[in-house]
């Protein structure tokens, strides 16, 4: 008896040792949606190159899916072996030290460096020359608008677009012909204001030497700007992605939205798929360019099959047939520079009423600058932010909030 | 081995006679499993305790007095010392946040019991066959999920689209209240005067039930000899509530104000998802101690600091706790003792 079973054991463990010798090697990859949607159609492609390496592709909803990373990055465990990181995260991220410097050997990303859009590069790189992520897709700025209650109210786009004395000015004829607001919310316009004629390496809050700046004369006019949006009845006071400017963009009372060139593809998907026909996009006013969002892939510094993560970024990014595939299904913005060339580009986009977006988007792109990013971004945004609730709600001087705006941040960043 | 049993042991187990146990030599190297089956059987939920209970509250005490950027990972904590709790008291923000929850917790807790108390009393005395019924309608509110509630509500209050505008355009319209319009519909949600009154409403909404039902199971206990003898020397109604039902009601009156204020300090789920910006709202006019909390370890990356939050916040529900004592207790549960 004992003997039986000895012999059983022994092939037992025998059989499990071909097993795995043929096993495939799993890779975990942890995204964010669309991009499992991609991620999955470009699979087939990977087969070819690697047969014997499954991709697992777990999706969370963004905010979810970044505290599920923070989560693991605290503990250790958990890790995925490939995350997607939002640009928004990337810099938190970065300076905790768990992501991966992938300029060093062996996967020497700076190589790549000019192969995408430059500034992207520039948003995943620390302080100290380390390179946490890929750039995997962008979102220029631009500015859809709906063109049937411009014509309405007889504004043409470069009415829009001039300057912001225009664009305000405009609304106001947009409103009185139409009813419908000119913007969602008056945050936005400070959002790019601040945003827009940044200089290489400038920071949005911070300088060079990580002081708050809010007291700017660029946050004062952002601030005036605003303001006078809200007192002359521009801005619908609503959230971005609530269900109210959802419906806003359903019946037509938000008539122009300055976001990233994605927002096309979530209008035309789920926002507003009736109104087909009836946006146009075109550059921010007054000149302004600025990035909206942006993803990034990156390795976790505890993964532990690097170099096969290191081979399906590279896979994802680097390969023009890959990024192209993913703008045309899931419209991310390819950051490859090559990509960019396609003549996908040329071709008019039936929801933005056949209008040559892309070739907009590709060209206000390359103007985007470079923004030194800090790790309390966040913070300070959110400071700011409240400072301009108390001075367009609540009619607070602005000179006095955005010092308090001020404080509020050098309290924090002290720490 | 009859001498493995003693006497206490008999009742709780029964004697079984062929036990697999090893030789009498080597007998007290193991232990009797009768006296360690109970450890076995309540292990579970201490474990469970000591896991999801027990270690997270040490951990975040721990954690306190730590600055921790969450994405270092576990090597990446350094003591500070109290730099985090010197950090949150002079924090504008957190006692912002304070006197939010505070506010949001009076406007929502003292309705609910003004009006349960005498809503139990009422179904206690004029429904006898429906009562059930009418109770259950009360306190579903409570049973359903808090996701759901704010869902639908955020559309109730929504200012361009919601019902409760709506109904207010419609109802001025009627002879004589056309007063009620206001200029333009109402931002309930991101007016920061309105916010607080409008989440206050949908808590107090939610948890009317809870303490109704509380207050009717202890109406229940007060014999009803005590309300007829009160009739016979000719006590009206009114008199009967003061004087029998809210005497005998003290000490359930107090545990029912002690879940208020706890509930009330902690308030996290309606303002997250009624508000814009996950509980921010318009310059932090909503935004409790509670989602604060939350959005200084997830949104700012800083768990050392959100922990001294959760500790300074213990400290004040626990100072709450003893003036709920003081205030109750002096004569609550000694009288009901004797």
């Amino acid at each position: 008896m004992k003997y039986r079973f000895s012999v059983l054991a022994t092939t037992a463990l025998l059989g499990f040792a071909a097993a795995s010798a043929h096993a495939n090697t799993t890779l975990r990859v942890a995204v964010f949606p669309k991009l499992d949607q991609e991620i999955k159609d470009v699979l087939p492609e990977w087969k070819k190159l690697h047969p014997d390496v499954d991709v697992k592709v777990s999706a969370l909803a963004i905010g979810d899916h970044h505290n599920a990373m923070t989560t693991a990055l605290a503990t250790g465990s958990d890790l995925p072996d490939v995350m997607a990181v939002e640009v928004g995260f990337i810099g938190r991220f970065a300076a905790g030290g768990g992501l991966e410097n992938l300029a060093r050997a062996p996967y020497n990303a700076g190589q790549y460096k000019d192969q995408f859009i430059h500034y992207t590069f520039a948003q995943a790189t620390t302080e100290d020359g380390a390179i946490v992520g890929m750039p995997a897709d962008i979102g220029p700025g631009t500015l859809f608008y709906r063109k049937d209650l411009l014509d309405k109210a007889g504004v043409t786009e470069a009415d829009l677009t001039r300057s912001w004395d225009s664009y305000l000015a405009a609304g106001q004829k947009i409103k009185k012909a139409t009813g419908a607001y000119l913007l969602a919310s008056a945050r936005d316009i400070e959002d790019i204001y601040i945003r827009a004629d940044l200089k290489e390496g400038e920071g949005v809050y911070f300088d060079k030497k990580g002081n708050p700046v809010v007291t700017s004369p660029r946050f004062v006019k952002a601030f005036e700007l605003a303001k006078k949006t809200r007192e002359l009845g521009l801005d619908a006071k609503i959230t971005p992605w609530s269900n109210e400017w959802a419906e806003g963009f359903k019946r037509g009372t938000i008539s122009t939205q300055m976001m990233g060139a994605w927002l096309g593809g979530h209008l035309s998907s789920w926002l507003a798929p009736d109104t087909k026909g009836l946006w146009r996009a075109t550059n921010l006013p007054n000149g302004a360019y600025a990035s909206f969002g942006g993803t990034f892939y990156s390795i976790p510094a505890k993964a532990t099959q690097k170099a096969l993560s290191w081979e399906f970024i590279k896979f994802l990014t680097t390969r023009q047939d890959i990024q192209l595939d993913s703008f045309q299904s899931i419209d991310a913005f390819p950051a490859l520079l090559s990509a960019q060339k396609s003549d996908f580009f040329a071709q008019p986009v039936s929801f933005l009423g056949g209008e040559k977006a892309r070739v907009i988007w590709r060209d206000a792109a390359s103007h985007i600058p470079s923004i030194q990013r800090s790790k309390y971004d966040q913070v300070a945004e959110e400071a700011v932010h409240s400072a301009l609730d108390k001075v367009v709600d609540g009619n607070e001087d602005i000179h006095t909030a955005l010092q308090e705006a001020q404080d509020d941040i050098t309290h924090r960043v002290r720490r | 081995m009859s001498d493995l049993m003693s006497q206490s042991e008999a009742s709780v187990l029964e004697p079984r006679e062929a036990l697999p146990f090893p030789a009498a030599g080597r007998r007290r190297l193991f232990a009797d499993p009768r006296k360690v089956a109970p450890y076995f059987f309540i292990a579970p939920f201490f474990l469970l305790f000591a896991a999801f209970i027990a270690f997270p509250l040490l951990f975040s005490l721990f954690l306190s007095f730590q600055s921790w950027d969450a994405t270092s990972g576990l090597s990446g904590m350094k003591w500070v010392g109290l730099s985090n709790f010197t950090f949150t008291l002079t924090d504008h923000w957190f006692w912002k946040s304070l006197y939010n929850t505070a506010y949001m917790a009076i406007t929502s807790g003292v309705p609910q019991h003004l009006i349960a108390l005498p809503l139990a009393f009422f179904l206690q005395t004029c429904f006898r066959r429906w009562r059930n019924f009418v109770v259950g309608l009360y306190f579903l509110p409570f049973i359903t999920s808090s996701v759901a509630i704010a869902l639908i509500f955020s559309s109730l209050y929504s200012t361009d689209f919601g019902m409760i505008n709506l109904a207010i355009s419609e109802i001025a319209k009627l002879p004589g209240l056309h007063w009620i319009q206001p200029d333009h519909h109402i931002d309930w949600l991101y007016n920061a005067t309105t916010v607080k009154p409008s989440v206050s409403v949908v808590i107090f909404w939610r948890y009317v039930g809870w303490n109704t039902v509380l207050y009717l199971s202890a109406l229940q206990t007060i014999p009803g000899e005590l309300y007829e003898a009160a009739k016979i020397d000719g006590a009206s109604g009114w008199q009967q509530f003061r004087l029998i039902v809210l005497p005998l009601l003290k000490p359930m009156i107090f545990l029912a104000v002690t879940l208020s204020i706890i509930g009330g300090l902690q308030l996290f789920e309606e303002p997250f998802i009624l508000l814009p910006n996950e509980g921010m709202g318009t310059g932090q006019s909503g935004l409790t101690t509670a989602v604060y909390m939350y959005r200084t370890a997830f949104h700012d990356g800083d768990f050392g600091t959100a922990s001294s939050i959760a500790w300074l916040l213990f400290v004040a529900i626990t100072g709450l706790m003893w003036l709920n004592t003081r205030i109750f207790n002096r004569g609550g549960m000694k009288e009901a003792g004797k």
